[in-house]
């Protein structure tokens, strides 16, 4: 179990995933977020069970990739802890935590040309020894992987060739061929059209049923989170607001306090699963 | 070429037994066959032509003497100069960034012309004044790049970094002909030839004393590549795979002036070697630093040593300067480059 206790994280530019680190970037100011102020994160518990799927939802700088890093490991908190199976994770070593838990970030974009495969690989690392190179047995991992996520016909691609939502289901290969048991993905589906977030949703979903994965993940994605997750936490201005049951969590009160938006939502028959409609924007409160 | 260069699908433990020995092959080929060629011609047999005594063997008194140390010279600084290129390009995550775009080569120089000025000629632990002085200015030059990478506002972008490059480089340079001003004439001639880059080593004395630098820095980057890696993707995504993102940066940033330092204390600021070098062994061996690093030290020392043979025969008996060779192949490589990316 994933848990994170009275957690804080100071809003202010203060990103300190540890600090000094050059965080940067030549292609957006998106990928080397360590260098942009992150918003807060005030008195925030959670725990995720083993096994499960939970969303977190929020608009936009409510704190949920701050949350996401901070339960990662990739940010200390100014107070607080994150555990996993009673341990806090300040604790453990990067490896062994990366053994444990693999983070999917919003998007990619690589400086060199590395192959699909070379990515994949890439997730064989807190599993080598510094001078170790990868034994078979890693690369069949990483094929593993990349067959779990459908890209196993890309193995021999440039990274930099790929569609977005192929970039997208290899990431997530590098991320499985790490073996964590704990998946932590950051808007997997932001900048994906609707037949590849439809992809990410049934891959995510397969990974938790036929694994026993636990998933977090952070989505502006009302129905992709209703289709996905058992449950939702509910972040706004780095506060959880609310955090239950999917189905008793997404309602329309929830919803228009979240994003001041009036939503219609009614269980889908075909789609199995709620349905959010947004109907008109209004004042949030 | 195949995407992500021959034997893309193969481990990293084979393309290392591929390329290692064919990249170690080229580089000894080059540094037994560079001293062969020039102004008097020499013979390999002749050289090592046990018969005669070594006092009495011009042939073999001409290649050990007069041109293996600057062989080998060529050599160091190439392989140290196109390691730290591409330690620079995987931890500023830009393959633009080198020693010299950087304005690194020009803080070394800097130090190394303040040195050989004001004729420092100490040594300690076996390290020159001069390789010393060198070293800490590009420790100097480094620190304002890793704080320009720092400055929280924004990405750190390809402009700001060769616009901080461009501009530490004049900066330097004209503090350089300040220097230059000030030193009396005679030295200024010698100094000049250095600044354009220059491996005309008086026998093995500079290449021992540059050596233990050049050996810390490349022992460093031999624990980096596999962060290296990860770090290119993205300083977070490596922290989320458990590299402790902060001492290899801190490393990867220390060795890589270390190295700069000691190449340009020994052969000048030679410029470009950590750009052409890097990019076409990716473009042989892939992407992956654990075959580009040690594959591009060994090519950089061959490429170093073939331009110098061209600087020394180009226009013989005149010796051109070796940066300036560097410079005339480097500049259109780069902005090749720079045009190519995206």
């Amino acid at each position: 179990m994933l848990r994170a206790d009275n957690l804080t994280f100071v809003h202010g530019g203060a990103p300190k995933p540890t600090p000094g680190v050059v965080s940067p970037n030549t292609t957006d100011n998106r990928s080397g977020s360590a260098c942009q102020a992150l918003p807060g994160v005030q008195g925030v518990s959670l725990s995720v069970e083993r096994g499960s799927v939970v969303g977190l939802l929020g608009p936009n700088g409510s704190g949920k990739t701050t949350l996401l890093r901070l339960l990662a490991g990739m940010l200390e908190p100014a107070s607080g802890t994150v555990s996993l199976d009673g341990r806090p994770i300040a604790k453990m070593d990067a490896r062994a935590r990366a053994r444990r838990i693999a983070v999917v970030p919003q998007e990619t974009h690589l400086a060199f040309d590395y192959t699909v495969l070379e990515i994949a690989l890439m997730g064989r690392y807190p599993h080598l020894g510094v001078f170790e190179l990868e034994g078979p047995r890693d690369v069949q991992i990483a094929r593993d992987a990349l067959a779990a996520t459908g890209t196993s016909a890309l193995e021999r691609r440039l990274f930099a060739t790929l569609s977005g939502g192929e970039k997208q289901r290899v990431v997530i290969a590098s991320a499985l061929a790490q073996q964590a048991d704990i998946l932590l993905l950051d808007e997997p589906t932001a900048s994906l059209d609707v037949g590849y977030q439809f992809e990410i949703a049934n891959l995510l979903g397969r990974l938790n049923k036929a694994r026993g994965l636990t998933i977090v993940v952070a989505t502006h994605d009302l129905n992709f989170a209703a289709g996905l997750c058992q449950s939702l936490v509910l972040v706004s201005e780095g506060r959880v607001v609310n955090a239950g049951p999917t189905n008793d969590t997404l309602t329309s009160l929830n919803i228009q306090a979240l994003y001041g938006v009036v939503a219609d939502v009614y269980p889908h028959h075909a789609a199995g699963h709620l349905t959010v409609v947004p109907l008109r924007k209004v004042n949030r409160d | 070429m195949i995407d992500g260069g021959a034997l893309a699908g193969a481990t990293v433990r084979r393309r290392l037994l591929v390329w290692v020995p064919i990249f170690g092959a080229v580089a000894f080929l080059a540094i037994i066959g560079a001293p062969l060629i020039g102004t008097t011609p020499i013979r390999l047999d002749r050289v090592f032509d046990r018969s005669l005594p070594f006092a009495d063997n011009v042939d073999a008194q001409i290649f050990f003497i007069a041109r293996l140390p600057r062989a080998l010279a060529g050599a160091l600084v190439g392989a140290t100069l196109a390691a730290a290129g591409v330690v620079f390009q995987a931890l500023l995550r830009n393959p633009l960034a080198t020693p010299f775009t950087l304005g690194v080569s020009a803080g070394s120089a800097l130090g190394a012309m303040l040195a050989i000025t004001f004729r420092l000629h100490l040594s300690f632990w076996g390290v020159s004044a001069v390789t010393a002085a060198s070293f800490i200015g590009s420790i100097g030059a480094v620190a304002i790049v890793y704080a320009l990478a720092r400055a929280r506002h924004r990405g750190f972008s390809t402009n700001v970094l060769l616009l901080a490059g461009v501009t530490l480089n004049s900066f330097f340079s004209a503090l350089i002909l300040f220097v230059q001003y000030l030193a009396d004439s005679s030295e200024a001639m010698r100094t000049m030839r250095w600044l354009m880059g220059d491996l005309d080593v008086a026998g093995f004395g500079p290449i021992v004393a540059s050596l233990p630098l050049c050996a810390a820095a490349l022992v460093a980057f031999a624990w980096l590549p596999r962060a290296l890696n990860l770090l290119s993707l993205d300083a977070d995504a490596a922290a989320s795979r458990g590299v402790n993102v902060l001492r290899v940066q801190r490393v990867a940033f220390f060795s890589a002036s270390m190295a700069t330092g000691a190449a340009v204390s020994l052969g000048g600021p030679i410029g470009f070697i950590g750009i052409i070098v890097p990019h076409l062994v990716r473009l042989i061996v892939g992407a992956d630093h654990r075959v580009v690093l040690p594959a591009s030290a060994l090519f950089g020392a061959a490429f170093l040593v073939a331009c110098d043979v061209l600087a020394r025969t180009a226009m013989a008996p005149v010796e051109v300067p070796v940066g300036i060779i560097t410079a005339l192949i480097g500049g259109p490589f780069f902005l090749w480059l720079l045009v190519r990316q995206r």
